[in-house]
């Protein structure tokens, strides 16, 4: 079957290729409409009516429904604060800079609703620091939208103030997790806090803060201008409405796509407008779903057909959607390779605060390095088992159980335990190093 | 170092704009980093006088983040991606022809984790400007641009230097 992009968030982007991310593109493009009718139909339609019905969830990672975080938000405790989480930085994911880049004024909306619904009058937007194009673009916008009135005092006769203030991370990943965000966003080192409390109650300057991601905040115009109801309508179950997809590796026509939740794996692939099929129409050895924290999926049948959904992948196959990134692998590819690869990045990005993690993502990467290498003993992939279920016990149930504070440690999990699960034979045929080198796993 | 007037006023403008002064420690260091080339120790002190924080503080924190440079790098600073779509697509024989061609004061090769440029992997940064669908020989040509002028590099820290 064929499928082609649904565009709701991108639309402009591939309208105007010349000047979306101008002001004067965006206007000519039905932007601040949504924002007119959020004034239009009140606060309280917003959050609890509107957002609610759409069914939206989370782009950045977990999926959590936006409508039921706002909820969160202690009443009558301010004041509040907005924090959009635009430090994408998941291995192959790269939607959010593409939204940043090249349609900011759509982003500077979802902020100025989202921020009327839950009443905040300062806002963050904590932008990787590596996006130096994205950063001016964005500013630049904040300045328009000051000019026009879109932000500022008394926002379009509203009564409504905000201002935004684009803030530069500087090189970590771990800023991506909303607390580490949160300390870099206060000038400290980017580590995550132990919650509770969560950001809801003590975020942000220890103020009831929302964290979205960008995606998720540059959906919600379109939202408030469709009404949720019709949102809910694309999609599939819980998993409603629209995602952009980032395929990357060896498919023909690698890039973003904007498809409805509940196409598979196979039409993002192979649909000719699309992923366009494998390059040089080799096979699919395997692919990592959700982004490099995910568990990775094979050229099988019953994989290539899974929808994308996010219950369906996380009940059915144990790998979740995660950031929506699509990493693709062809048959010439190592899959130890790629496991100590990814194990490398966990320990190049490890913030230090978690002994397993600052510890046990640096052994995965050293014992990957050898196996991947040739160099592996027989021993070596039970050992690395033994590491990892000292950070994520009961490892092939990875990333739900943990001895850290965050998902960062139990991340590097995921390749070694797809290893176990689909190439243990391969691996094990690759560790014929000699077995007496002096280190044990017991 | 210190920051040039028209700066310090850029810096003093940044304070402003958050809740609490130390919340400007990273732009500050951005900006003081595009300024110098590299985030010097008084540079540091600088940024602690006007965030009103202890200068171990202000090192504390920027001593966290991978694009802070305490050392000088020189005018470009090339940064190449590994991650796995690059790995699988070219980048680290884009990062060993670059670090093998590059050996001096002026050009700083480091490798990087994702880059968020998959779709066009092989893909690298110069001063954090992105350059996708590499191949060794393009990267270099690349780089050669920059040093010609052909291409203007932003400031080490990514920002428009003036």
């Amino acid at each position: 079957m064929t499928v082609t992009e649904t565009r709701v968030i991108t639309k402009r982007i591939h309208d105007r290729p010349e000047d979306s991310w101008t002001i004067d593109g965006a206007l000519a493009s039905g932007a601040y409409e949504g924002l007119r009718a959020a004034f239009a139909m009140g606060r309280d339609a917003i959050g609890e009516e509107q957002v609610k019905a759409s069914g939206l969830r989370g782009r950045g990672g977990a999926g959590f429904p936006t409508a039921t975080k706002w909820s969160f938000l202690p009443a009558g405790s301010y004041p509040r604060y907005l924090v959009v989480n635009a430090d994408e930085g998941e291995p192959s994911t790269f939607k959010d800079r593409m939204l940043i880049e090249r349609d900011p004024h759509q982003l500077i909306e979802g902020i100025a609703i989202a921020a009327f619904a839950i009443e905040c009058n300062l806002a963050f937007v904590y932008i990787r620091g590596e996006f130096a194009l994205g950063y001016e673009r964005l500013e630049q916008a904040v300045a328009e939208a000051k000019a026009k009135g879109f932000l500022g005092m008394n926002i379009l006769g509203s009564g409504f103030d905000l201002d935004i203030v684009v803030h530069r991370g500087a090189g970590a990943y771990i800023c991506g997790e909303e607390t580490a965000l949160l300390e870099s966003l206060e000038g400290e080192r980017g580590m995550p806090r132990i919650r509770p409390p969560f950001p809801a109650i003590e975020g942000l300057y220890a103020k009831p803060t929302v964290v979205n991601n960008v995606e998720t905040i540059s959906t919600l115009p379109h939202i408030v201008r469709m009404g949720g109801e019709e949102y809910a309508k694309l999609g599939v179950d819980r998993s409603t409405g629209t995602r952009v997809f980032s395929l990357s590796g060896h498919v023909k026509r690698p890039g973003n796509y904007e498809v409805e939740l509940g196409v598979t794996f196979r039409d993002l692939l192979y649909s000719p407008e699309l992923g366009g099929g494998i390059t040089d129409d080799r096979k699919v050895k395997f692919f990592i779903p959700g982004g490099a924290s995910s568990q990775w999926l094979t050229g099988a049948d019953e994989h290539l057909d899974a929808p994308l959904d996010m219950d369906f992948l996380e009940q059915n196959l144990g790998v979740m959607l995660g950031s929506g990134a699509v990493m693709v692998f062809d048959e010439t590819v190592n899959p130890a390779l790629v496991a100590w690869r990814l194990a490398k990045f966990f320990a190049d990005e490890s913030c230090g605060k978690c002994t397993p993690c600052r510890e046990g993502t640096g052994w995965v990467e050293k014992v990957l390095y050898r196996i991947a290498h040739g160099q592996g003993r027989p021993q070596d992939f039970d050992m690395l088992l033994d590491v990892c279920d000292n950070i994520s016990p009961g490892v092939t149930t990875a990333p739900f159980a943990q001895t850290t504070i965050c998902p960062l440690g139990p991340s590097v999990v995921s390749p070694v335990a797809s290893l176990q699960k689909y190439f243990r034979d391969e691996v094990l045929a690759m560790c014929t190093g000699p077995s007496t080198i002096p280190v044990s796993a017991s | 170092m210190m920051f040039t007037p028209e700066n310090l006023e850029r810096a003093r403008a940044i304070v402003a704009r958050y809740p609490r002064a130390k919340s400007a420690i990273l732009p500050l260091a951005h900006l003081a980093q595009d300024q110098d080339g590299w985030l010097s120790p008084e540079a540091m002190r600088e940024i602690a006088a006007l965030t009103r924080v202890e200068p171990a503080e202000v090192l504390g924190t920027c001593s966290f983040y991978t694009m802070f440079k305490r050392d000088p790098v020189g005018r470009l600073v090339v940064s190449v991606c590994t991650n796995v779509t690059c790995l699988v697509t070219g980048g680290p024989e884009v990062l060993e022809h670059l670090a093998r061609r590059y050996d001096d004061d002026d050009v700083y090769v480091e490798e990087v984790e994702c880059l968020a440029a998959c779709g066009g992997a092989p893909a690298m940064q110069v001063n954090y400007e992105f350059h996708e669908g590499l191949t060794p020989e393009m990267a270099e040509e690349i780089v050669e641009a920059y040093k010609r002028g052909e291409l203007i590099p932003r400031g080490v820290s990514g920002g428009r230097v003036s």
